[in-house]
């Protein structure tokens, strides 16, 4: 995640010092994702550094310090925003490697290694699910932090799901394994950026 | 004793060669206000294992009881009317009648089972205003919203003191949201301290449950561990 991009964001809204930064980032992300002051104030430099931030020219080093956005700032924000994260090879998923690793292992069944991520993977999403119930807890920047989690294992458990059934037709003859020569697609053109 | 209990569940259908297993050796026990949710692919016997809970269907051999009651003991009649007072139903296609109005769906079932018909549509009345339908008591299923019409298929499942609320694949037609507003009723219910067993594929439904078991070719291979204090999980989180 870019933390550089998050503090751009909060320095559109105006001039702020360091510690208040760590205190609104945290807070408006639902308090997921801590950071650490050290970290705000590395940033905090090479934004400077890069000509995205200024500080108060007459205060001293120190908590106290004050921040601003320059233009090039405000539009190196603007144009991150509307720049899409890159998704365009997949990553290399520890959970896919481990079910392909176990199909191929003798004395292995993949079907209980599958079923042990997907347990795994529910009980994660109960603990997500429990956020939520409490429905006074939930502001909105926390709730949408909260889904976005709960789509993400979601997903993970329809892929373990799919695989399991197309184990188990492939293994009752139903299905054929794809041929080896089996034609993979040209990667396509990059579009976003790693961040 | 927990409201629902099956002990040894075993379903057969056809004989010899086309003889197929839909459940196998099943034991499930649900206490009064949690809610279970069955998880597993299609054809895993989670319908099937909901049917003989709600005694819509018998069990070739085991034992189902419900709110201490042995199904296999009881009358056709005497079932009949254990699932008019104590049952509730959820189906993922509502099965509301189109012919009745939302608050007659939902008073029918108590003025089947005695219930005076003032009396009945008072109280379908109010378990409607509950469920935010206040607005559309008299409105018929064809006009209403996909959402609307689950609301009160489980309006229509918890009113009259009902004690067990059965639901398969509550949300499966329907959105996120909406699907997230059923699932929060189910928990209200279980809350009020009804026991629930609700059938899905679907995890972000079933995450929602206090315990969640695997069902595969018609076995419990598995169940979710109790999810630990959600302050102790934030708490972990933030320190990671």
């Amino acid at each position: 995640m870019s933390i550089r991009h998050a503090l751009l964001a909060l320095l559109s809204e105006g001039p702020k010092y360091g510690l208040q930064l760590r205190q609104e980032f945290e807070s408006r992300t639902g308090e997921v994702w801590p950071l650490n002051v050290g970290q705000v104030y590395t940033t905090l430099q090479r934004l400077e550094r890069d000509g995205l931030v200024e500080s108060d020219d007459n205060a001293d080093e120190g908590p106290q310090k004050g921040f601003h956005i320059t233009e090039e700032g405000a539009s190196e924000l603007a144009s991150w925003l509307r720049t899409p994260p890159d998704f365009s090879s997949p990553p290399r998923d520890e959970l896919v490697i481990k079910v392909l690793v176990a199909m191929e292992l003798p004395g292995v069944d993949v079907h209980d290694v599958v079923q042990v991520h997907r347990r795994y993977l529910v009980e994660l999403m109960q603990q997500w699910t429990r956020l939520k119930e409490d429905e006074a807890r939930l502001d909105l920047n926390f709730a949408l932090v909260v889904n976005a989690e709960l789509f993400r294992l979601d997903s993970l458990i329809r892929w373990l799901d799919t695989a399991d059934g197309r184990l188990k037709r492939a293994a009752a003859g139903v299905e054929a394994p794809a041929p080896q020569s089996f034609p993979l697609p040209k990667p396509r053109r990059k579009v976003g950026n790693r961040s | 004793m927990s409201y629902l209990e099956m002990h040894g569940i075993t379903k057969v259908y056809g004989e010899d060669a086309a003889q197929v297993v839909a459940l196998a050796n099943v034991d499930l026990e649900v206490e009064a206000g949690s809610l279970v949710a069955v998880m597993g692919a299609s054809g895993s016997g989670k319908s099937t294992l909901l049917t003989i809970a709600g005694s819509l269907e018998d069990a070739t051999s085991g034992d189902v009881f419900v709110g201490g009651r042995s199904l296999t003991s009881l009358s056709r009649n005497a079932k009949a009317q254990l699932r008019r007072q104590s049952i509730g139903y959820v189906f993922q296609d509502y099965n509301l009648l189109a012919g009745l109005s939302a608050v007659e769906n939902v008073s029918l079932p108590l003025e089947l089972d005695g219930v005076s018909a003032r009396k009945a549509q008072a109280t379908a009345m109010e378990a409607l205003e509950d469920f935010g339908l206040k607005e559309r008591t008299l409105h018929y299923p064809d006009q209403l919203s996909g959402g609307e019409r689950q609301r009160v298929a489980i309006a229509r499942a918890v009113v009259g003191g009902r004690k067990l609320l059965l639901a398969d694949e509550p949300s499966g037609a329907l959105d996120s949201t909406n699907g997230e507003a059923v699932m929060r009723l189910i928990l209200a219910a279980c809350h009020r301290g009804m026991a629930a067993v609700v059938v899905t594929h679907d995890a972000q439904l079933a995450s929602w449950a206090d315990r969640v078991i695997f069902l595969r070719d018609g076995r419990v291979v598995d169940q979710t561990l109790p999810a630990e204090n959600p302050e102790t999980f934030l708490a972990d989180l933030r320190q990671s």
